[in-house]
C-alpha cells in the first residue's frame, strides 16, 4: 500500500439545525485521485472547507503527512501543501490573469516574473493562458485554467477540487482530465468532489460517498457501476424519467426571427442574429458553456429585455417588445436560472412568490387587490403537485432547500398551462431525486402539447429530455439538429470549444 | 472689475483641495467596498475639530491634526456600526452625516465670533519664482502639496502594491477574498481611517483656510460633491482630480464673475459648479464599480 498523506478521523461539524459531518473518516494516499461522492447537502463542501482551513470542526482530527494538522485558515493549509479549486470560482473578475494569481500566492514574486512563470506552467500542462487578460472576458473555462494554474504554481501535494467539470465543454473536460492524470504521475493527490459518475469512473482510483454527513460507503469506482454509485449516494434505486417518442409534428408555437440584442450588463454577452423554430409538443435542448449568452436568451424571451417585436413570435403574434406579463397572459412563461433572487424573491412567502408570476393567467387579484385565497390555494397546489417539502404556504422561500424552491419555482410556471415554456438551468444544484421529478414534469408538459425550451449546461440532461439540441456560443445559435442523431464529440464542437482547443497541447 | 487669471487659477486650487482631500479618501474607502455616505459628517466634524483644536492651541499644524483625527473618529464609529454590528452602510452614513453636523453645530457654539491663525504659505524654492505657473502652483499652504502628494501614493499605492492589490480584491470580491484568507473587515477598518481622515483634513481646510472662521453649516455639501465625483471618476485617482480641479474651477470662475456684476442672477452662476461637474463626469464615466461595493461582508461558514 502506498504512503497515506491525509487521513481524517472522526470529522464532526454541526451547524444550527443541521450536522453537515458526523464521524467522518477518510484517507487520501499519495498519487492516487480520491472521489468524494454525495447529494446536495451530503456535506462534501462543508468536509472539504474544513480540510482547507474555511471551517473549524466540532470534533475529530486531521493528520497530514503523519503529523497533526489543524489548520486554523486557508494560508495555513497552503503553507503545508494544499490546494483548492472552488466550485464557484473565486476569481476577482475586474482584476487581471495575474493580479489574480499573485493574490492566492503567500509570496509572490514580482509581476513580470510571475507572468513568465504563469506561462511557463501554462505550456507545460497544456492550459493556455494569457496572463494581462482582465478575467471577467474570459470564458468558464478559461477561468478555471486561472484557479488550476493559481494552485500548481504552489507545487500542491494535495489538490482539491469542487465539481470542476460543471461548466466545461466535453473537451476541455478531456483536457482537465489530461492534466489531473499528469498531475497524478507526479505524485500529487487529488481530491476530486464531483456527483457526475461517469467521469469518476474515468478519473478516479477510489471514492468515499457521503449520505447526510456520514460515510456510507467505500468503492473502487472502476468496479462498481454508476446506477450502484448512485443508489449509494440516494439511499434508494433510482427511476429515469420516461420519455414517450413524439410521432407528429406539432404546429409552429414560437419563432425567433434574427433575434439580436446587445448585451445589457458589463461581461454580459450580446445576442447574435438567432433564428429558430419551435413547435408545440417538442422539447428543445440548448446546451452552451456558461456565460455564452444563455441568461440573455431567456431575458429576451421572457420580455425581462425588450427587442423588436418581430423577432419573437408566439403562434404568428409579434410579442419582442411586450414586457413580461403581456407574454405571460399569451402563454409564454419562463423561469430564469438563479432561484433565490431572480426566480424567487428570497423575502416574500411562497404564496406571495407564486403570485409573482401566476398573477397575470390565474386571475389572483381584482382590481389591484390580492386575493389571498385564491393566491394560497394555487402555491399549495404547486406544492401538492410537485411535492415541495415545506411546513406551509407561509414560509418564505429563502428558508426552502435549493431543490425545494427549485421544484417550487418551475412547478409555479408548469402549472399555468403555459403554450411556449422557457427554462434555464432547471436542475442546477438539485440532488438526483428532484432533478428526475422536475424532467419527468418538463416532458409531461410537452406531452400535453406546449413547446419546451430547455437550456442547460447539463449535457446528459439535455440529451435525456430534449427532441432537438442546438448550442449557444458567443450569443450565436448553431442550427437545431435531432438529439438522436447526435454524437457527444459532435455536441462537443457545436459548443463550439473548437476555437479554444487548438491551442492546447498536452504533453503526456 | 476684471478677472486675472493667475489669481484665479491660484484660487481654482484652494477652492479644490477640500473636495480633493475627501473624495481620495472616499476613493479608496469605496475600493475596498465599503459605501460611505458620511463624508459630510466626516467633513464637517474635522472642520470644527481643527477649528477648535487651532483656536486653542494657536498653531496650523495642530488644528489639521485634531481635524484629521475628528474625521478618523467618525469613521471608526461608522467601521464599528457597519463592520461589527453589520448595519446598512447607506442607512449608517446618512445618519453620521446628520449627526456630524448636529454634532460640530454643538461644539462649535462658542467658536463663531472667535479668530483663528492663518496659515502660512510655503512657496516652493526657485518654482515659486516662474512668472504666471509659479504664484499658481507653487505658493500654496502644505496641505495643497498635500494633497496632491496623497492622489500620487494613492494611484501608486493601488496600481503597483501588494497591499492595494489585495485591498482592489476585497472591493471587488470580498468572499473570494475571504476564502483566500484575507482579512476583509481589517483592511476595510484602514480604509475607512484613511477616507475619515481625508474627509476630516478637507474640511479642516474649509474652516482653517477658505473661510477662515467657523459658521455652522460651513462645508455646505462637499462631502456629497466628494461623493458624487469618486462615482464620477469611475473610482480612478487621475480622473478625480479633473472632476475635483473642475468643480473647483467653476465654483471660482463664478464667484468672480458675481463679482464684476454681470448681469446673470446670482442663483444661476452658483448652480454652474454642481452642472458642470455632473456634465462632463458623466461624459468622461463608464467605469465599472467594485464589485463588492455597499455589500455587507458576513463571514459565514
Amino acid at each position: 500500500m502506498r504512503e497515506i498523506l491525509l487521513k481524517l478521523e472522526g470529522l464532526t461539524k454541526a451547524y444550527p439545525g443541521v450536522v453537515a459531518n458526523s464521524g467522518v473518516d477518510l484517507a487520501i494516499q499519495k498519487g492516487e485521485v480520491h472521489a468524494l461522492l454525495g447529494e446536495n447537502g451530503a456535506g462534501k463542501s462543508t468536509l472539504v472547507k474544513t480540510i482547507y482551513g474555511l471551517v473549524a470542526p466540532d470534533a475529530g482530527h486531521m493528520t497530514f503527512e503523519g503529523k497533526p494538522f489543524r489548520p486554523a485558515d486557508p494560508r495555513a493549509a497552503r503553507a503545508v501543501g494544499i490546494a483548492m479549486v472552488f466550485q464557484h470560482f473565486s476569481l476577482f473578475e475586474a482584476l487581471t490573469v495575474v493580479e489574480n494569481i499573485a493574490l492566492g500566492m503567500e509570496h509572490p514574486p514580482t509581476m513580470r516574473a510571475l507572468a513568465t512563470q504563469i506561462k511557463a506552467v501554462s505550456q507545460t500542462y497544456g492550459l493556455p493562458l494569457d496572463p494581462q487578460r482582465i478575467v471577467g472576458d474570459l470564458s468558464a473555462g478559461e477561468r478555471q485554467r486561472v484557479e488550476i494554474i493559481r494552485c500548481l504554481l504552489q507545487d500542491p501535494k494535495l489538490l482539491i477540487m469542487d465539481e470542476p467539470t460543471s461548466v466545461l465543454t466535453p473537451q476541455e473536460v478531456r483536457i482537465l482530465f489530461a492534466t489531473l492524470r499528469q498531475l497524478r504521475a507526479q505524485g500529487t493527490a487529488i481530491l476530486y468532489i464531483s456527483h457526475k459518475l461517469e467521469e469518476i469512473r474515468a478519473l478516479c482510483d477510489q471514492a468515499t460517498i457521503l449520505r447526510l454527513g456520514k460515510v456510507v460507503a467505500n468503492c473502487d469506482p472502476q468496479q462498481v457501476s454508476a446506477k450502484e454509485m448512485a443508489e449509494m449516494m440516494v439511499g434508494s434505486a433510482l427511476q429515469a424519467p420516461k420519455k414517450q417518442t413524439v410521432t407528429e409534428q406539432g404546429a409552429v408555437a414560437l419563432t425567433l426571427s434574427q433575434l439580436s440584442a446587445p448585451a445589457p450588463q458589463a461581461f454580459g454577452t450580446p445576442l447574435r442574429d438567432i433564428n429558430l423554430t419551435v413547435r408545440s409538443g417538442e422539447v428543445l435542448g440548448i446546451g452552451g458553456v456558461a456565460g455564452n449568452g444563455q441568461e440573455e436568451l431567456v431575458a429576451a424571451l421572457s420580455g425581462e429585455m425588450r427587442v423588436a417585436a418581430n423577432m419573437i413570435q408566439l403562434y404568428g403574434q409579434a410579442v419582442g417588445a411586450l414586457p413580461p406579463n403581456a407574454r405571460r397572459k399569451l402563454g409564454l412563461c419562463a423561469a430564469p436560472e438563479d432561484r433565490n433572487g431572480h426566480a424567487a424573491a428570497p423575502d416574500l412567502s411562497l404564496t406571495e412568490n407564486a403570485l409573482m408570476t401566476a398573477d397575470a393567467r390565474m386571475g389572483l387579484s381584482r382590481h389591484g387587490f390580492i386575493n389571498r385565497p385564491q393566491a394560497r390555494s394555487f402555491a399549495s397546489a404547486v406544492i401538492k403537485r410537485f411535492d415541495v417539502r415545506t411546513p406551509s404556504t407561509d414560509i418564505l422561500a429563502r428558508a426552502l432547500s435549493g431543490g425545494n424552491l427549485q421544484k417550487f419555482v418551475i412547478g409555479r410556471e408548469i402549472l399555468q398551462a403555459p403554450k411556449v415554456f422557457v427554462v434555464n438551468q432547471p436542475t442546477w444544484g438539485v440532488d438526483a431525486a428532484a432533478a428526475a421529478a422536475i424532467r419527468q414534469a418538463i416532458l409531461d408538459l410537452a406531452e400535453a402539447g406546449a413547446a419546451v425550451i430547455c437550456i442547460s449546461h447539463d449535457l446528459d440532461e439535455l440529451m435525456e429530455i430534449s427532441d432537438r439540441f442546438a448550442a449557444l456560443n458567443g450569443g450565436r445559435l448553431s442550427p437545431p439538429s435531432p438529439t438522436a442523431s447526435l454524437s457527444l464529440d459532435q455536441i462537443g464542437l457545436m459548443l463550439g470549444g473548437a476555437h479554444d482547443m487548438e491551442v492546447a497541447h498536452v504533453k503526456a | 472689475m476684471d478677472i486675472n487669471p493667475v489669481l484665479l487659477l491660484a484660487a481654482v486650487i484652494v477652492a479644490s483641495t477640500p473636495i480633493l482631500l475627501a473624495a481620495i479618501g472616499e476613493l479608496v474607502v469605496e475600493r475596498a467596498g465599503v459605501l460611505n455616505l458620511g463624508v459630510e459628517g466626516m467633513m464637517i466634524t474635522g472642520a470644527v475639530c481643527g477649528y477648535i483644536a487651532a483656536h486653542e492651541t494657536s498653531s496650523a499644524t495642530l488644528g489639521f491634526a485634531g481635524a484629521a483625527l475628528g474625521g478618523a473618529g467618525v469613521a471608526a464609529l461608522f467601521a464599528f456600526l457597519t463592520l461589527v454590528l453589520l448595519t446598512n452602510q447607506v442607512a449608517t452614513g446618512l445618519a453620521l452625516t446628520l449627526f456630524g453636523l448636529g454634532l460640530a453645530a454643538m461644539v462649535g457654539q462658542g467658536y463663531a465670533t472667535t479668530t483663528v491663525v492663518s496659515v502660512p504659505k510655503l512657496p516652493i524654492p526657485g518654482l515659486s519664482d516662474i512668472p504666471g505657473l509659479g504664484r499658481i502652483f507653487f505658493t500654496h499652504d502644505a496641505i495643497v502639496y498635500l494633497s496632491i502628494v496623497l492622489v500620487l501614493a494613492v494611484w501608486g499605492f493601488l496600481r503597483f502594491s501588494r497591499n492595494g492589490l489585495i485591498l482592489r480584491a476585497i472591493g471587488e470580491n470580498h468572499e473570494a477574498a475571504h476564502a483566500l484568507g484575507y482579512h476583509v473587515r481589517r483592511v476595510r477598518f484602514f480604509a475607512l481611517l484613511f477616507g475619515g481622515a481625508c474627509a476630516g483634513l478637507g474640511g479642516a481646510y474649509i474652516s482653517l483656510v477658505r473661510v477662515p472662521q467657523w459658521v455652522d453649516n460651513i462645508t455646505s455639501g462637499a462631502g456629497w460633491i466628494a461623493l458624487a465625483i469618486v462615482a464620477f471618476a469611475s473610482w480612478k485617482p487621475g480622473r478625480l482630480v479633473t472632476g475635483a480641479y473642475l468643480f473647483g474651477g467653476v465654483t471660482a470662475l463664478q464667484l468672480n464673475i458675481q463679482a464684476t456684476g454681470l448681469a446673470i442672477p446670482v442663483e444661476y452662476l452658483s448652480m454652474s459648479p454642481y452642472i458642470a461637474t455632473i456634465l462632463v463626469l458623466v461624459l468622461l464615466s463608464g467605469g465599472r464599480a467594485p464589485g463588492s461595493l455597499g455589500k455587507t461582508f458576513h463571514a459565514s461558514r
